[in-house]
């Protein structure tokens, strides 16, 4: 196994992404160009630290005491999917080592070695971003067929899913919006929960250390009112 | 032995024997419930407890000591009874004749007692001058005693915080015994440890302990008057559970008159009036509502207990504290838990009385205990921060289970061990001092072995530690003959009478001895290992400074390469420590603890080849400095588990603050994912965390709007602070500190 990773980061106590207390790998690169994105320092798919799945392995197993029944592994970025060969690596040394594996993915992108990536996960984070394709080709910039193809795939293997989205004031705050989340969650059996997260800007400084503009710079945070109102509807 | 007051209690043993442990293990229920069989407050306790409360606002206003009797010496029967709402009280017992007026011991050193009443405005009475002019205290012999070079380590502040001019404290009374005895057995056994001394050879030791049983036994009886005074007598076994909390309070009340020691720690006392409340909730004369108001009675009483502090030691510490230590929960030896209702009582004071400080509820975490009891630990962490915890299951194997903690970290076994505490010696500036040949750099004086400052354009890491070695030698030596005076002086001159009396007398004793800036010798030690460390000399010569050039891996992240010297640290000094022998053949034992004095050490140190500023603070304990944890709280907890328990037997504290949305979506989450991250960690043989659930905003508004938050606790290293009794530099120094955030 020589294959190697661009890694991002790593968060050790990761409690949002995911059931239970996961250790998160952040890789590094990302095929799209979310407004909203937070995390504008992984995009570059020539950044990163490159590391082997053994490494990666090694240092999950020091963890594996604080996984409980629930925890394990989740893999974020950037875009795993990206590195679909060497996360399929990842994920099958964990399995080995019966440590629970969990994906967070756009899933706007599918190959045959996405698919074998599929076989060693044991849940999907998978992102929906808008409920319309037009919004998703102007803000991500990928057609909104792709996650649900992607999620069409996910129901046939029957792998659990969460949806998430991120609230973004004007953009995606509506009830159709959210309903269309549910829409989903009751078509697509594998979907077992739906989660909405607020946008949040702290990731500014991110973006002024890049030397880039924040392309949601000038969208507020969504009020905690709305926040409710929206999670009401689930 | 047989006694009415101990009808429905089984066992032998402990009746024809002082055993207290033998007692709890043959009656106590444990529990494995959760926590909806808990009792509110009742308007009783919640009227009196608003008059504490007015009473603490008062005392803030009057700039933190409410009142001094700068008149009478401190003792058990030296004032009136005093009450907060006599009619109202079911427990009583006051340090003086009222409540938060503090009294004088001036045994520890006169010079203390009368600063600490200067600084509030009073005068020490000419009475008491005079009566100490012609006594010694212990702070008079210590300073007959030592030697030129112990009082400059202690002036240059390599060596700080000793206890050698107030009470050394850490010594925990087995208060239990006078509740299951009565004062009249417990002074009839002491009567005949006395006696069979008398075929003894009448060497040093012999004599000592034949006067120390002497003065335990005056003692005893003078415990026995104080009661009397509140109208209770003692003689005999408390009768019911009432009795047994308020007897085993007069225990701890005796010592708290007695002595004014730095820690002043309670025990392990829940299970133990939990058998008596239990018998007597089975024989009908008790309820769950009265059971829970007469732990709200006792915890009010450790709350308003206070001792007379000078300014200076108030800002080390951050506040007055006074380490009401109670231990609560752990594992007993034949499996079962020593979880019973009253630990949930205990712990559930913090709703019934409010979040604070004291007393310092302590959790013996073990992976094996009651799931509902960890849930119901991890929620009162999440909803008042004023708990820490401690791995009894590395402790058990070495203390039993009948052990407590002193303070913050230090674990005893109950009435067979005691402490000689000895505070911290600044490890990061020895380092200084060693790399500049014995010179220290902020105070401007010679110390230690004298060579030249380390020579070239870049420190080499072998000569460092070759060097950082002979200094090591020569601080264990200075400092374990500083520590052998004061504790010879303080058994001299300010014996702990009334708790000494509530011990074995063939008791097992422990020294002390501490460490502050680990994390900043580690991450020092491996810049100059890992990149390249340039030092700046000032005119004379002297590093004042380093220019550290490229990466280097920092103690926090789980690397093996830095936190390895940080482990290998400990070890080297405790080794060291070993290779001189102690007063009373004392075992040597190390902590990593700084309370809130990490801020001082920092101000007294000068640059660090980390990168730390000169004065800049440490980080507490054994944590990693602020904000240098780049891989999350896991790694961060990872690294400081490596600090092997076997090397520092007194305790590795760490601070651990993480904002409620990093550790979960919804309350459930938080319990559930706390309890797994403490299941995690003292799986790996880690001793002790601090929790703070709280958002930085929060400290922030603390900090602004200090009468917004009177009550605000947060865990700081080893015990719990109110917020705003902190100094502003340690304020901003807590608010600096590595909150673990989501992303």
């Amino acid at each position: 196994m020589s294959l190697k990773g661009r890694i991002h980061s790593f968060q050790s106590l990761g409690t949002v992404d995911g059931p239970g207390i996961r250790f998160v790998v952040f890789l590094q690169g990302c095929n799209l160009r979310c407004g909203c994105c937070h995390n504008p320092d992984t995009w570059d798919v020539a950044g990163g630290t490159e590391y082997t799945a053994d490494e990666i392995l090694a240092k999950v197993l020091r963890f594996r005491e604080y996984f409980g029944e629930k925890g394990g592994i989740t893999l974020s970025g950037g875009e795993p999917l990206l590195q679909s060969e060497f996360s399929y690596e990842l994920f099958t040394l964990c399995h080995k080592n019966r440590i629970n594996t969990c994906l967070d993915t756009s899933g706007c992108i599918f190959s045959d070695d996405v698919k074998k990536l599929l076989t060693v996960t044991d849940r999907v984070l998978l992102d929906v971003k808008y409920a319309d394709d037009e919004s998703y080709r102007k803000y991500v910039g990928c057609s909104l067929s792709k996650p649900i193809e992607f999620l069409e795939y996910l129901n046939e293997q029957g792998i659990p899913v969460t949806l998430r989205q991120v609230i973004i004031p004007t953009l995606n705050d509506s009830n159709q919006s959210v309903n269309f989340l549910d829409t989903l969650r009751k078509k697509y059996s594998v979907v077992d929960k739906i989660e909405l997260l607020p946008f949040r800007k702290i990731c500014q400084v991110k973006y002024d250390d890049m030397g880039i503009e924040f392309p949601f710079k000038d969208i507020s945070v969504p009020s905690k009112e709305i926040m409710d109102k929206l999670n009401q509807m689930l | 032995m047989e006694h009415k007051n101990w009808n429905g209690f089984k066992g032998e043993l402990w009746k024809n024997e002082i055993n207290v442990r033998d007692f709890i293990q043959n009656n106590y229920k444990e529990y494995i419930g959760d926590d909806s069989f808990l009792a509110s407050a009742t308007e009783r306790t919640q009227h009196l407890m608003k008059n504490v409360q007015g009473l603490f606002a008062l005392e803030r206003q009057f700039g933190g000591v409410l009142e001094i009797d700068t008149a009478t010496v401190s003792s058990l029967t030296s004032y009136s009874p005093g009450y907060i709402d006599k009619e109202n009280e079911i427990i009583v017992g006051m340090q003086t004749n009222r409540p938060l007026k503090r009294g004088v011991c001036p045994f520890g050193g006169i010079r203390m007692a009368r600063q600490a009443c200067e600084a509030y405005g009073y005068k020490l009475s000419e009475k008491i001058e005079e009566e100490f002019h012609y006594r010694t205290t212990h702070n008079d012999g210590v300073f007959r005693a030592y030697t030129d070079e112990m009082r400059k380590a202690r002036k240059c502040h390599v060596i700080t915080g000793l206890p050698d001019a107030y009470g050394r404290g850490r010594i925990i009374g087995d208060y239990r015994r006078v509740a299951l005895y009565g004062i009249d057995r417990l002074i009839e056994e002491k009567k005949k440890d006395k006696a069979s001394l008398a075929d003894a050879i009448f060497d040093t030791e012999t004599t000592r302990l034949d006067e120390e049983l002497f003065q335990q036994i005056t003692f005893l009886g003078k415990l026995k008057e104080m009661a009397q005074m509140y109208g209770f007598d003692i003689s005999n076994p408390a009768e019911n559970a009432r009795e047994a909390i308020q007897w085993t309070y007069f225990a701890y009340l005796g010592a708290i008159k007695e002595q004014n020691g730095a820690a002043m720690s309670l025990g392990r006392v829940s299970t133990f009036f939990d058998i008596y409340i239990e018998r007597d909730i089975e024989n009908g004369i008790l309820t769950e509502e009265h059971a829970q108001e007469l732990i709200d009675d006792f915890v009010m009483k450790l709350r308003i207990a206070r001792h007379l502090r000078t300014p200076e030691y108030n800002e080390l510490f951050g506040g007055d504290p006074m380490w009401i230590t109670e231990a609560v929960g752990g594992m007993g030896e034949d499996g079962r838990t020593l979880v019973t209702k009253s630990s949930f009582r205990v712990l559930n004071t913090l709703y019934t009385l409010g979040s604070s400080p004291e007393p310092n509820l302590t959790i013996l975490w073990s992976t094996s205990l009651p799931a509902n009891f960890k849930r119901f630990c991890a929620k009162v962490s999440a909803d008042t921060d004023s708990i820490q915890y401690e791995n009894d299951d590395i402790m058990r194997p070495v203390y039993g289970d009948d052990y407590a903690i002193a303070c913050c970290v230090s674990a005893m076994k109950i009435g067979k061990q005691m402490q000689f505490f000895g505070a911290r010696c600044n490890l990061a500036k020895l380092l200084l001092i060693a790399i500049n040949g014995g010179y220290d750099t902020t105070s401007g004086m010679h110390i230690g072995p004298q060579m030249d400052v380390m020579t070239g354009d870049k420190l080499d890491f072998e000569k460092v530690m070759e060097r950082y070695d002979i200094y090591i030698q020569w601080l264990s030596k200075l400092y374990v003959n500083t520590m052998n005076i004061i504790h010879y002086m303080h058994d001299k001159y300010c014996y702990e009478k009334t708790q000494m009396a509530l011990h074995d007398t063939d008791v097992n004793r422990l020294m002390a001895f501490g460490i502050a800036g680990l994390s900043v010798v580690a991450d020092s030690l491996s810049a100059i290992k890992f990149a390249d460390v340039q030092p700046v000399r000032d005119d004379n010569g002297f590093i004042v400074d380093f220019n550290t050039v490229g990466d280097f891996p920092t103690y926090g992240n789980d690397d093996d390469r830095v936190d390895f010297i940080a482990k290998d640290m400990t070890h080297r000094f405790i080794t060291e420590l070993r290779k001189t022998p102690t007063y009373r053949k004392a075992e040597h034992t190390l902590s990593v603890l700084t309370i809130t004095s990490n801020v001082t050490y920092g101000k007294n140190t000068g640059a660090t080849p980390d990168g730390r500023k000169a004065s800049a603070p440490f980080a507490p304990g054994a944590n990693p400095m602020h904000n240098r944890e780049k891989n999350g709280a896991l790694a961060s907890l990872n690294s400081v588990a490596k600090i092997s328990y076997d090397d520092c037997r007194d305790g590795v504290s760490n601070t651990f603050t993480i904002t409620p949305e990093a550790l979960g979506k919804t309350e459930d989450e938080r319990i559930t994912n706390l309890v797994t991250i403490l299941d995690g960690y003292f799986s790996k043989k880690a001793h002790h965390i601090n929790i703070n659930v709280l958002n930085r905003e929060t400290l922030m508004d603390a900090y602004e709007n200090p009468e917004k938050y009177p009550n605000l606790t947060i865990r700081v290293s080893g015990y719990a602070v109110n917020f705003s009794k902190l100094s502003r530099e340690q304020q901003r120094e807590v608010i600096s500190r590595t909150f673990h955030e989501a992303i």
